[in-house]
C-alpha cells in the first residue's frame, strides 16, 4: 500500500490506527515542506540557470526565467506528492537543486553572458 | 503506477482546495467585480455627471495652468485624457510638488476644467484592489499570503486536470438534485468549461507579482543592492528612464506642436496622456503615450521630447522585447482594460463561473465527509462543522457584505469625514455578522436565512439607488445611462439568484422530509447534507 491509502480511525482499530497515522502525518508533514520550500528553491535555480538560456539579453532572459518559474515550481510540487515516499521526494528535489545551484552559480559568477 | 498517480493527485487537489479555498472565493469575487471597478466608481458617486470627452488641445492647456497652480516645482506632472470606458473624466495628476499636498490627483469636469467634487468614497476601485491588497494588512504581508493562494490555485487546476479522466464528457455531464454527485458535475461542467480562462488568471496573476515573488532571480545576475535593481528594471523596460533635475529654470514648451505630432501618428482618439519630467527646469522631458488599453498587449507607444526645445528625442515602441511582451500579454489578459461590452462581460462570468467553481469544491468537500460521518453512527466532527459554517458565511455570507459596502455608500451622510473609510468597515462587520450566524444557526436554515438576505440585500439595492440618487432606473433607462441601468440591473439579477437559490433549498428540503416520512431512508443524498 501507499503512504495516501486511507487511514480511517474505525473504533475496532483505533490503537493500531493512532500509530499509522503519526506515520502518515509526520510523512505529509514532510511533503508539505519538501513541495514549499524545496520546490521554491529548485524552482528558483532552475529559473536562474534558465535565463542564461532564453532569448534575448541578459534582462530579458531574466524576464522570460522569472515569468516560466511558476510552472517549474508547479511541476516540483506535482512531483513531491507523486513520489512514492517522501524520502524520495526529498531526494528527487535535492539532487537536481545541488547540480542546478552549482551551475547557477558558475554562470552568474563566471560572466558567460 | 498510474492509478496511484492519479490518487496522490486527488488528495493534493482536495487539499490544496480546501486550506485557501475561502480566502480564493474572496479573490475571485472581488476580482471579477473589478472588471467593472469604473462602472461600481460612478454608480457610487452619483452626484458626478455622465462620462465626458475633451479636446485634447484645450484640455492639456487647462491642465496645465491649473498645474502651474497648485502644483508648482514638480518632479513630474501627468494629463491623462478620458479616451475609453477606463477613464470617464479627464485627470491630472502631480508628485514632488513645492505646494501642499506634494502628490495629488484630481478629476477635472470638461464643462468647467474645475475639480469635480464628489462624495467619499473607495468606490469599484478599493473592491479591486482588495483582491490583492486584502485590504487591512501590510502590503507586503498581503502580497505573499494572494501570491500563496494563487499557487495553490494553479496546483489546484493542473491537479484537477490530472485527475480528470474525460474531460469533454464532463462538458455535457449534469445530474441534478442527486447530492454528492451533483455537486461533483457542478464542479466540474463550470471548471472545464471556463479552464482556458482559469489558468490564465491564475497564471497571469502570478507573473503580475513576479517581481516580489522571484526577486532573486534578477539578483542572481544583478546583485542586490539598489543600483543593481535600477540597472535591471532599465534594462528590461527601456521606457523607465529617469532623469535628475538641473536645478536651472527654463521655460517649457507649449503643448500643441507636440500633440499634433502624437495625433498625426496614432490618429484622433488615441493620445492618451501627457506626461511632463521636471516642468520648468532646464532637463524638463515631455512624454506623449498612446493608449494603453488598444489590445491585450498592456503597453503604450510613447513619444519623449525635449521640454524646453520641443525636439523629438525618442520613440519608444509598445513591442520592446519578445520577454517583456510576454508579461505586457499576461498582464493586459489579467486585466482586461482592452475589453469592450461583450467581452466584459465574458471576463465577468468567467469570473462568476470560477467563484462558483471554488465554492462548489468547497460544497463538495463538506457534503462527501457529511454523508460518511452519518453512515459511521452520526459522528460530528469539529473540521467538517468548521468548513461548513465557513462555507455558509463566506459564499453567501461575503455577498452580503458587498452588498452592505454598496448599502453603507449611499446610507452614511455625505458630511461625514471618514465615510471612505467607514464603508469598507462596514462591510467586514457585516461579513463578521454572517459568519457568527453561520456558526450559531442549525445548518440548512443558515443556508436559507442568508440567501434570503443576500436576496434581499441586492433586490432593493436599486430601490435604495432610487431614493438616494437622481439617477434611479426608469431614468437610466429613459437616458441610456448604460453604466446605471447595468449597475441596477445587475444587482436585481444577483437578487433574483440568491432568492431562486433560497426556494431550491426550501423545496428540495421538504420533498426530501416527505421522502423520510414514508420511507424511512437515511442514505438519501439531497442537499440537506450541505
Amino acid at each position: 500500500m501507499n503512504s495516501y491509502s486511507k487511514v480511517k480511525s474505525r473504533p475496532t482499530r483505533q490503537i493500531q490506527d493512532d500509530k499509522k497515522q503519526k506515520g502518515y502525518r509526520l510523512s505529509v508533514l514532510s511533503r508539505v515542506v519538501a513541495a514549499a520550500v524545496g520546490g521554491y528553491v529548485l524552482a528558483l535555480v532552475a529559473s536562474i540557470v534558465l535565463a542564461a538560456f532564453m532569448p534575448g539579453n541578459r534582462a530579458e532572459g531574466v524576464l522570460w526565467a522569472m515569468q516560466l518559474s511558476f510552472a517549474v515550481y508547479t511541476l516540483a510540487v506535482i512531483w513531491v506528492f507523486a513520489a512514492r515516499t517522501a524520502t524520495r521526494a526529498w531526494i528527487g528535489l535535492f539532487i537536481p537543486i545541488v547540480f542546478l545551484s552549482i551551475w547557477a552559480v558558475w554562470l552568474t559568477q563566471g560572466g558567460v553572458k | 503506477m498510474k492509478s496511484f498517480f492519479r490518487q496522490s493527485m486527488a488528495w493534493l487537489h482536495t487539499w490544496v482546495g480546501l486550506v485557501f479555498g475561502w480566502l480564493l472565493f474572496f479573490i475571485f469575487i472581488t476580482g471579477t467585480a473589478g472588471f467593472f471597478d469604473t462602472e461600481i466608481d460612478r454608480w457610487m458617486q452619483p452626484e458626478l455627471p455622465m462620462a465626458q470627452t475633451v479636446d485634447v488641445y484645450d484640455f492639456a492647456d487647462q491642465a496645465r495652468e491649473r498645474l502651474e497652480v497648485i502644483a508648482p516645482g514638480a518632479s513630474r506632472w501627468q494629463i491623462w485624457f478620458p479616451i475609453d470606458r477606463n477613464r470617464p473624466y479627464p485627470e491630472i495628476f502631480w508628485q514632488g510638488a513645492d505646494s501642499d499636498p506634494a502628490r495629488g490627483r484630481e478629476q477635472i469636469d470638461a464643462r468647467t476644467a474645475e475639480p469635480l467634487v464628489a462624495r467619499e468614497t473607495g468606490g469599484g476601485q478599493l473592491l479591486y484592489q482588495m483582491h490583492w491588497r486584502l485590504h487591512y494588512l501590510p502590503t507586503r504581508m498581503a502580497y505573499w499570503i494572494v501570491g500563496v493562494g494563487t499557487f495553490l490555485m494553479l496546483l489546484g487546476l493542473i491537479t484537477g486536470i490530472i485527475v480528470h479522466k474525460k474531460i469533454f464528457a464532463d462538458f455535457f455531464t449534469f445530474r441534478p438534485m442527486k447530492g454528492q454527485r451533483s455537486w461533483l458535475d457542478a464542479h466540474n461542467v463550470v471548471s472545464v468549461v471556463t479552464l482556458p480562462f482559469q489558468l490564465m488568471i491564475t497564471y497571469s496573476g502570478l507573473v503580475l507579482m513576479m517581481f516580489t515573488y522571484m526577486p532573486l532571480v534578477a539578483a542572481a545576475y544583478y546583485g542586490t543592492s539598489a543600483e543593481g535593481r535600477q540597472q535591471f528594471i532599465s534594462e528590461a523596460f527601456p521606457a523607465r528612464e529617469v532623469l535628475e533635475a538641473k536645478g536651472v529654470a527654463a521655460p517649457l514648451v507649449p503643448f500643441s506642436h507636440l500633440i499634433e505630432q502624437a495625433v498625426e501618428r496614432w490618429g484622433e482618439g488615441e493620445l492618451s496622456y501627457v506626461e511632463i519630467h521636471h516642468p520648468g527646469d532646464a532637463a524638463a522631458r515631455i512624454i506623449l503615450g498612446s493608449n494603453l488599453a488598444e489590445g491585450p498587449l498592456r503597453s503604450t507607444e510613447q513619444l519623449v521630447f525635449d521640454g524646453v526645445s520641443g525636439d523629438l528625442i525618442a520613440e519608444i515602441p509598445r513591442l520592446t522585447s519578445g520577454a517583456k511582451a510576454s508579461r505586457d500579454v499576461l498582464y493586459g489578459l489579467h486585466e482586461g482594460l482592452f475589453a469592450g461590452s461583450v467581452l466584459r462581460w465574458l471576463y465577468f462570468f468567467s469570473g462568476l463561473l470560477g467563484s462558483v467553481m471554488v465554492a462548489s469544491g468547497l460544497i463538495l468537500w463538506a457534503v462527501k465527509r457529511r454523508q460518511r460521518a452519518e453512515k459511521q453512527g452520526n459522528q460530528n466532527p469539529f473540521g467538517l462543522r468548521l468548513v461548513e459554517r465557513l462555507n455558509i458565511g463566506t459564499i453567501v455570507g461575503f455577498p452580503v457584505a458587498m452588498a452592505a459596502y454598496f448599502w453603507a455608500n449611499r446610507l452614511l451622510p455625505t458630511s461625514f469625514t471618514a465615510r471612505a473609510e467607514w464603508e469598507v468597515h462596514l462591510m467586514f462587520l457585516v461579513w463578521g455578522v454572517m459568519l457568527i450566524h453561520a456558526a450559531t444557526r442549525p445548518r440548512l436554515r443558515a443556508w436559507i436565512e442568508q440567501c434570503w438576505i443576500a436576496a434581499f440585500a441586492f433586490l432593493l439595492l436599486p430601490v435604495l439607488n432610487a431614493l438616494t440618487s437622481s439617477r434611479h432606473l426608469v431614468q437610466s433607462l429613459r437616458t441610456n445611462d448604460w453604466v446605471f441601468a447595468g449597475f441596477d440591473l445587475t444587482m436585481f439579477a444577483l437578487g433574483i439568484g440568491f432568492a431562486l437559490m433560497a426556494l431550491v433549498l426550501i423545496t428540495h428540503n421538504l420533498a426530501k422530509r416527505e421522502r423520510e416520512q414514508s420511507v424511512h431512508n437515511p442514505s438519501a443524498a439531497s442537499l440537506e447534507a450541505l
